[in-house]
Parts: structure tokens; sequence; C-alpha cells
């Protein structure tokens, strides 16, 4: 590690024993470090590793033998690919849907000075700090007096509540950092507000608004709470999984829950390598 | 266009209206409905009428005060846990990760990308009975030879903290990669020992993280029922399993509604108890 090199070397050493202090350290922090990794990333480890048991009866806890047969059959189940559709169709619109609502919010409120800025900060603040069973019990109760029936509009209407919140804090962080003086040469330049929006600001906002957009995907594709009361008899897959895991979960959930890491993590790691060579070309200049 | 030009001071308010109008159609009025709907008497068969049926809340407390505690001494330890086991690696990540810090910031939230359920199914194999942790504890009669740790406080508490241990961590990773190293080094130069350094510059100065990520793990901590439910037995059951089920499998909804609304106080009153604790102005500012 180069950084942790060059502290070192930039930092006098106060005799041997203080030396040999700092060494131990360092390095009790690094094995430390190593271990809360290995940790964290165990239970990962081990729905990949089922993913490819070969369970005998309905419980899947057990290691019994590799085979390719989960994941050649991942549609073995039933219910289970009308449950990924459902759950891909949810967080496809309620990210779009949330998006949307949440940089127009972001918005106002980094760009205007307005009566009710606290107010509004406020409500944004709140579905973020309340916890999900009350969100998702309130929403029911609300969808069980007016009579709505429940199904995939009351499913899409929850998650795109409690998606806003998480879109205006992504957007706003980036329009903070955003310098004002662009658009107002585009301005003076003749182009009117709208022009000004599209061809300057958009541009410059679409990385925050790409970003907003995955964090709800990933949101919504994960919730369970909500879900689970305003879903009525549709199934999404974490209530797949819930309902699965009282009779014997099979292994293909554990197929689809290594699908899904692996195509969250393949697109965040790629975006860290090309930080990570930025980063190592800019130092190299 | 033109209406906007002539209307400027309109312009942020109809930015806000769409998203600020779903929030509080989807999330004010439903937790009016919730508070309408505790207040109710009657039975699922005849239905429920509203009465001001305060007696609802005194029986939530009255029957449930034991669900109620486990809650907050769970959600509590777990975040303590938390606490306590990130700090050194946001710590690690934050002043010896150098160009590797987002790459290492990827593994602090990779269990994110595994479903909720399926990474809390993961430590269900992970802590069976004739599973590896547990018969490497018996061998070493920390259990004992009929001890498990499936359907205990511990096993629960212990999904609970693995669970939202990235709410901690990254938070406090944010605050500490935010402190100004040569503030630590002038301390050092002032004849501060590391540890002292570290007390009195470095743990101060990281105190917004250790907050906000108190805040972001024991609000979700308090109100989860899925730890519980997956790791526990019916005795280490919390709140929000009651609450799930008085309203989904009992239909017991005014009961439900108001266990709601007194969980929602208790958290309000623990984050107060917290707040006066660190020092309102360090929560706000």
């Amino acid at each position: 590690m180069s950084a942790t090199e060059a502290l070192s070397a930039t930092r006098p050493g106060h005799g041997v024993a203080a030396r040999s202090w700092t060494f131990v350290r360092r390095h009790v922090l690094t094995v430390y470090s190593s271990l809360f990794f290995l940790y964290l990333l165990l239970p990962i480890g081990i729905v990949v590793a089922f993913s490819f048991n070969h369970p005998v009866g309905r419980f899947n806890y057990v290691w019994q033998g590799f085979t390719w047969d989960n994941w050649r059959y991942w549609d073995g189940v039933p219910g289970l690919r009308s449950a990924i559709v459902l759950s891909l169709q949810v967080a496809l619109l309620a990210s779009i849907a949330a998006t949307i609502l949440g940089t127009l919010i972001a918005l106002a409120l980094v760009r205007y000075g307005f009566r009710g800025r606290g107010a509004t900060n406020l409500l944004i603040f709140l579905p973020l700090s309340t916890p999900e069973i009350v969100l998702g019990a309130s929403l029911l109760t609300l969808f069980l007096n007016l009579n709505v029936a429940f199904g995939f509009w009351t499913i899409l209407i929850a998650h795109v509540m409690f998606c806003i919140s998480f879109a205006v804090v992504t957007v706003k962080a980036r329009l903070i950092g955003f310098d004002r003086h662009l658009e107002e040469a585009a301005m003076d330049l003749g182009a009117n507000e709208w022009t000004t929006f599209r061809k300057v600001t958009l541009p410059l906002i679409a990385p925050a608004i790409l970003a907003a957009l995955l964090l709800c995907f990933a949101i919504s594709i994960d919730d369970f709470v909500v879900t689970y009361f305003n879903s009525g008899p549709r199934i999404t897959f974490p209530l797949f999984v819930w309902g699965a895991a009282r009779i014997g979960v099979p292994p293909q959930v554990n197929v689809i829950g290594t699908a899904i890491f692996a195509i969250a993590v393949t697109g965040m790691l790629a975006n860290v390598l090309v930080q990570i060579r930025r980063a190592k070309a800019a130092a190299s200049v | 266009m033109a209406f906007l030009h002539r209307h400027r001071g309109l312009t942020p308010y109809l930015l806000l209206a769409p998203g600020l109008a779903w929030l509080a159609v989807f999330f004010i009025v439903p937790l009016g409905f919730l508070a309408y709907q505790s207040l109710q008497s009657g039975n699922f068969d005849v239905g429920y009428a509203f009465s001001w049926a305060w007696g609802n809340y005194w029986h939530a407390i009255r029957d449930y005060r034991g669900h109620f505690i486990r809650s907050l001494e769970y959600a509590g330890i777990a975040t303590a846990l938390a606490l306590v086991v990130s700090y050194p690696v946001a710590y690690w990540i934050a002043f010896r990760g150098g160009r590797w810090k987002n790459l290492l910031l990827l593994f602090i939230v990779a269990p994110f990308f595994v479903t909720y359920l399926i990474r809390t199914l993961a430590w269900e194999t992970i802590l069976a009975d004739n599973g590896f942790v547990v018969r490497t504890l018996q061998a070493v009669h920390l259990l004992g030879s009929g001890g498990r740790l499936l359907a205990t406080s511990t096993a629960v508490v212990a999904g609970i903290t693995y669970n939202f241990l990235p709410f901690m961590a990254l938070p406090l990773y944010v605050s500490l990669e935010q402190i100004d190293e040569s503030l630590i080094e002038a301390a050092q130069d002032l004849y501060a020992s590391r540890w002292k350094a570290f007390l009195r510059v470095t743990l101060p100065l990281s105190l917004p993280g250790v907050i906000a990520g108190t805040l972001l793990t024991f609000i979700p901590a308090a109100g989860d029922f899925i730890n519980a439910q997956l790791l526990g037995s019916p005795q280490n059951h919390m709140i929000g399993n009651v609450i799930q089920s008085k309203f989904l499998e009992l239909t017991d909804y005014p009961a439900a509604a108001s266990m709601s609304f007194v969980l929602m106080i208790l958290i309000l009153m623990a984050v107060l108890a917290y707040a006066r604790a660190v020092g309102t102005e360090k929560l706000t500012g």
C-alpha cells in the first residue's frame, strides 16, 4: 500500500520502541480489518456456495455435493419466475418515477429560495427516519380504509414513496457542488431557461441522476417489509423467499440471489476500477 | 415556458409539487389513517368503528411491554456492537485506504447487494445446530454439548448487527475521511501520545458520523422483525413480529396500529434521550 509507505516516510520515527509500536499498531488494524471483511463477506460466500449445493430433502442447510443443476434449472420452482418478473417491473417503474420526482425536488431545493424550505426538508427526511414497518403499516391502513384493491399498483405506489427521499438526497449532493457560472454563461449567450437546462444542467447532473436511478432500483428490488404489508395476493422475489423460508428454501433462490449480487458488484467494480486507474494516472502526472 | 418567465416565483413550487404531493398522500395521510385506525374498536367480522378507543394503547403497553423492551434492548445492543466493530475499519479505510478506498467501501456495502432475506437465511445456515460454528464452540466448551445458537437472543442480535452494519460504517467513514490529518499531527507534535491524540482530536471530530450511524442503525433495527423471525424463537420476538402478525394474520388492525404508534413514540424518546446525552447542537449541526 503506497499511501501507507509514503505516510510513514514523511513522519520521523521517535526511537526504536516508538517505531515498533507504530508497526504493531498499524498491522493490528490491518489484521482486524481483514477479519472484519471476512465476517462481512462470509454470508455472501455461503449464499454463492449453496447455489451449487445438491440438497437432499427440502432443506438447503447442509452441504451435500456439487451440482450445476440449480443454475441449469433455475426456473424449476413454481412461482419463482413470476416473482422475479414482478420485482423487476416494480423496480424499473418505481426507480424511474421516484428519480424524476426526486430530481425536481432537488432542483427546487438547491436552485431557488422559497417559503417552506424547512418543511420540505423535513418531509424528505421523515420517511428516511421512520421504521419500515410503520411506513408499510400506515400505507396498509390507507388502502384498507379507502377500499383500494391490493396488488401491482399498491406495491408500485409504496415503492415510489420510499424511494423519493433517497433520490432527492443523491441528486442534491451533486447539485450543491455545481458551478452556477456555467448556466449563467449559457443564458448570457442567449439560451433561454429551458435550453440552458437541457444543454447545460442536465448533462452535468446526469451522473447523479443515474446514481439515484440505480440506488432506487436496488432499494426497490430488495424491499420486503413495506411490500409485505401492501402486496395483497401478488408475490415479489423477497416475498417468495419469505414464503419459501417456512417450508424450506429451494437452492434456486440462492441462484437468483447470487445472480443479483454478481450483476450489481460487476457494475460497481467496473466503476471503482475506472476511478482507481484515473487516480493512478493523475498521481503519475 | 413563457408562463414560467412571467411567474418566476412559481417555478420552485411547480418543481416541488408532484414529489411532495406523492409524499403527502402516501406518507403523511397514511399516518393520519394509522392514528384513526388505532382509536377504533370492534372486530374484523362486524367491522371496526372509530370510538376514541384509547384503551388500545393501554392494552398494547400492558400486554406487550416485554416485546417493546426487547425491541429497544436488541436494537440498542446491536447498534453499540456495530459501532465498536466497524469504527476501527472505518478508521483504517479513511486513513490507510489510499487509492483503494473506493474498493474497500464497495466491500462494506457488498452485503446490500444480496437480498436482505437471503443473507439472513445464510446466517441461519452458518449458525445451524450441526454447523461449523456451533460445533467449534461446543468443542472448546464455550457452548454446552446440547447448546445451540439458533433460536437464541444472541443469534437475533448478531443478525441485526450484521444486517445494519453498513449503515453504521459508511457515516463513520465519511466523517473520519473529512478530518484534516495535520490536526492529528499537530496534537502529536505538541507531545500528545497517539492514543491521547485519538481521544482528544480524532474521536470528537468523528462524532457527527457516530451520531448519524447510531440513528441510521437504531431506528430500523428497533422496528425489525425479520431477524427475530428467522434466527430467533418466539421468546425472542420483537414488537415488529407482533405488529406484523396482528395486521396480516390476525387482522386486529386497531391493536396493531396503536402498537405502531407506541413504537414510533418509544424510538423518538430514545433518539431524544440520545440527543441530550451527546448534545443537541451536534445532532442538528
